[in-house]
């Protein structure tokens, strides 16, 4: 389910050196250069997990998603910061689920944008069944 | 050839309802060039110094003669009536309005074309050998590997916004013809245990910092090729360095930790992704494969070739290459025509290429990464009338390999990163060098031209390499000696100071001059200047 954040009344995410130090937050903020490993550990505690994207052009989050989705993170993985319209597709197809862009999106055009692929390549973070599987069953 | 099913005609489909979309945004004011770039960019679309540029994609440089012409009819319809035909594999049309794209996009979906991930930092177009099914010395046909890499890389999402672009190259011959190991991954297929698997080459390159990739996993299984790739892809997505775009390629990672560390990184990665399933099963490569199937030819077609006409018999010795079946030839068809633009066709040249491949080459044609033409199933009885219209239209120039067969980038004429021209000096060289029997006096020797140091012209691998730089507001340029893109793989080693357009000629000449003088019996330029080494060449050119 892909929804727009609005943060009111929620617990802030910590940084990833504040809730591996000592924290019991369920709420933690991973930067691009940070290391989504380091919360294997402690996924089943996590409710949250924002990932930064500082700038569009960086994506180094879309592998940090991927990561703990195969991990079996299942709490709510939100892409923040420059999330554009047309990056969100392939944000969802790497396990997102929530998205804070920094300037608000066009609701029309992410729906457009998310409904847009009727089929992908290559399996990735969000269950879709590839081609190659549709064609052979 | 590889025939779209409902799937992929529907995937492209999607991207053109996708790119419509984008440039309808952009032109309303929807979203900023910064935003756009990257989206037009993925679709092949760049901003060039007077118009934009498409780069529409030849996935393994195969085609058919149906998409030729789709090629000459947007070069018609769209552009000034010709194309450009790339170092990878691809064409590019220089004078494009942004308004037609779509349309154009349009147009090429209709015979299982696109422009998909001809730029941007993410997986492009996959190279590979353009004598793929012909070649008497591959041990299989590499295309039907690199189309299970086109549709995996295609769309991919965790792979699309990288630190840089990531070129891949498939082969599967010993003679290299793609420059597999200056790619980011080369992929040589090769044969173990009767099996046959992937042999990567990792993090290889030109621009800047030219490298030769490293040697990362000798033998990659079938089964396991994709779940590879992604664990390389995978590594150099979360540590390539994005902090200066000219140290943001694979090489360069791989250069900083070592290949050593690098395959321990790609290893643990890939012990993970294998257990997610991302592999397809043999049937989907045996279902690409099929149609890849080796062409009906006639083994028993005449071998004898008719070499009366003294012209033709030039052509066949220089531009006519051994078939895997008895009766038939490859040809190779020179864009390199003396004081032409390397790589340019007109829309009516591009036409007849195709009506040539639909007559007599089994409907296929192949682009290469020097620039020039296949057609890769010929039989030999057919090659005279072949050899007649290709002369008639100005593609017979009998210089395969020579040193007018030259790789050129497009340089200052159309290019905005380039700081010197690389089309006129392309142009002077070979008019120096016009008269056929010096050339072939020379022997093979591969020239290339890069107009900026991004090194489009692959000049790092040139037997004889040009590098074209601003010096203080004057072009100037650089020449180098001793690169190969082949199986010899090696990079050119710099001369010494550069020289201006006239200069480069002329020391040039010098330094074939002294190649002349120097080689022994049947010894081609690079290998005479591997053994002597760069001294008496200096001394020739700067005395």
């Amino acid at each position: 389910m892909v929804e727009h954040i609005h943060s009111d009344g929620e617990e802030p995410a910590v940084t990833l050196d504040a809730f591996l130090s000592q924290s019991n937050a369920t709420a933690v903020r991973l930067e691009p250069d940070e290391d989504a490993r380091a919360l294997i550990p402690h996924l089943d505690r996590l409710a949250l997990i924002e990932v930064a994207f500082p700038k569009f052009r960086d994506g180094r989050g879309y592998s940090s998603a991927r990561i703990l989705r195969e991990a079996g993170y299942v709490g709510e993985l939100r892409a923040q910061g420059d999330v554009l319209v047309d990056q969100i597709a392939y944000m969802k197809r790497c396990g997102f689920d929530t998205f804070a862009p920094e300037k608000e999106l066009n609701s029309a055009d992410v729906e457009a944008a998310l409904a847009r692929w009727p089929e992908h390549y290559q399996g990735a973070a969000d269950g879709a069944v590839p081609i190659w599987k549709l064609r052979h069953g | 050839m590889y025939k779209y099913d409902e799937y992929d005609h529907a995937m492209v489909d999607a991207r053109v309802a996708e790119f419509s979309d984008q440039v309808r945004r952009r032109l309303a004011g929807e979203i900023t060039e910064d935003q756009f770039k990257p989206l037009r960019l993925m679709n092949g679309l760049y901003l060039q110094l007077h118009a934009y540029m498409l780069r529409v994609a030849v996935p393994y440089g195969t085609l058919d003669s149906r998409q030729m012409r789709m090629l000459a009819h947007i070069a018609r319809k769209y552009d000034r009536d010709y194309g450009h035909f790339t170092t990878r594999q691809n064409i590019q049309y220089n004078w494009i309005k942004l308004e037609d794209a779509p349309a154009i996009l349009q147009d090429l979906a209709s015979v299982e074309m696109h422009a998909i991930q001809t730029s941007g930092n993410c997986i492009r177009n996959i190279s590979s050998d353009q004598w793929a099914g012909a070649a008497a010395d591959e041990i299989t046909d590499p295309r039907p590997w690199a189309e299970l890499l086109r549709q995996w890389s295609s769309f991919h999402p965790e792979f699309s916004y990288l630190p840089r672009k990531f070129k891949i190259a498939v082969i599967a011959a010993n003679e290299d013809r793609a420059a597999m190991r200056l790619h980011d991954i080369g992929i040589q297929i090769v044969e173990k245990d009767g099996q046959h698997g992937a042999a990567f080459y990792v993090g290889g390159g030109m621009g800047r910092t030219p490298m030769i990739a490293p040697l990362i996993k000798d033998f990659v299984p079938l089964d396991d090729m994709l779940s590879y790739a992604e664990a390389c892809l995978r590594v150099y997505n979360r540590y390539g360095r994005r902090d200066n775009i000219y140290k943001a390629r694979i090489k360069i990672l791989i250069h900083e930790l070592g290949a050593d560390e690098y395959r321990r990184q790609v290893e643990e990665e890939f012990k993970h992704v294998k257990s997610l399933g991302i592999d397809p099963p043999k049937a989907e490569f045996d279902r690409i494969a099929a149609q890849f199937a080796p062409p009906p030819l006639d083994a028993a077609a005449p071998d004898a070739i008719d070499r009366s006409d003294p012209d033709f018999a030039v052509w066949v010795d220089q531009n006519v290459a051994k078939h895997k079946v008895p009766g038939h030839a490859i040809v190779n068809i020179s864009l390199k025509p003396v004081g032409g633009i390397p790589g340019d066709a007109s829309s009516a040249q591009i036409d007849l290429m195709a009506d040539l491949a639909e007559k007599y080459s089994q409907d296929e044609l192949r682009v290469t990464h020097a620039q020039n033409i296949v057609l890769p199933h010929v039989r030999k009885a057919d090659l005279y009338a072949v050899w007649q219209a290709l002369d008639a239209a100005g593609l017979a120039t009998p210089n395969l390999d020579l040193i007018s067969d030259i790789i050129a980038c497009p340089g200052l004429d159309y290019c905005s990163l380039a700081n010197a021209r690389s089309i006129p000096v392309a142009q002077k060289i070979a008019t120096r060098f016009s008269d056929l029997g010096r050339q072939k006096e020379l022997g093979e020797l591969k020239l290339k031209i890069s107009g900026c140091i991004n090194a489009c012209g692959h000049h790092h691998a040139g037997h004889i390499g040009i590098l074209g730089v601003d010096r203080k507001g004057t072009e100037n340029y650089q020449l180098s000696l001793g690169g190969s893109g082949a199986e010899d793989v090696s990079l050119g080693t710099i001369t010494g100071p550069g020289f201006d357009e006239d200069g480069v000629v002329d020391a040039i000449e010098r330094v074939t001059d002294k190649y002349l003088e120097t080689r022994t019996e049947g010894e081609r330029f690079v290998d005479t200047f591997r053994r002597v080494g760069m001294a008496p060449f200096k001394e020739a050119i700067y005395g």
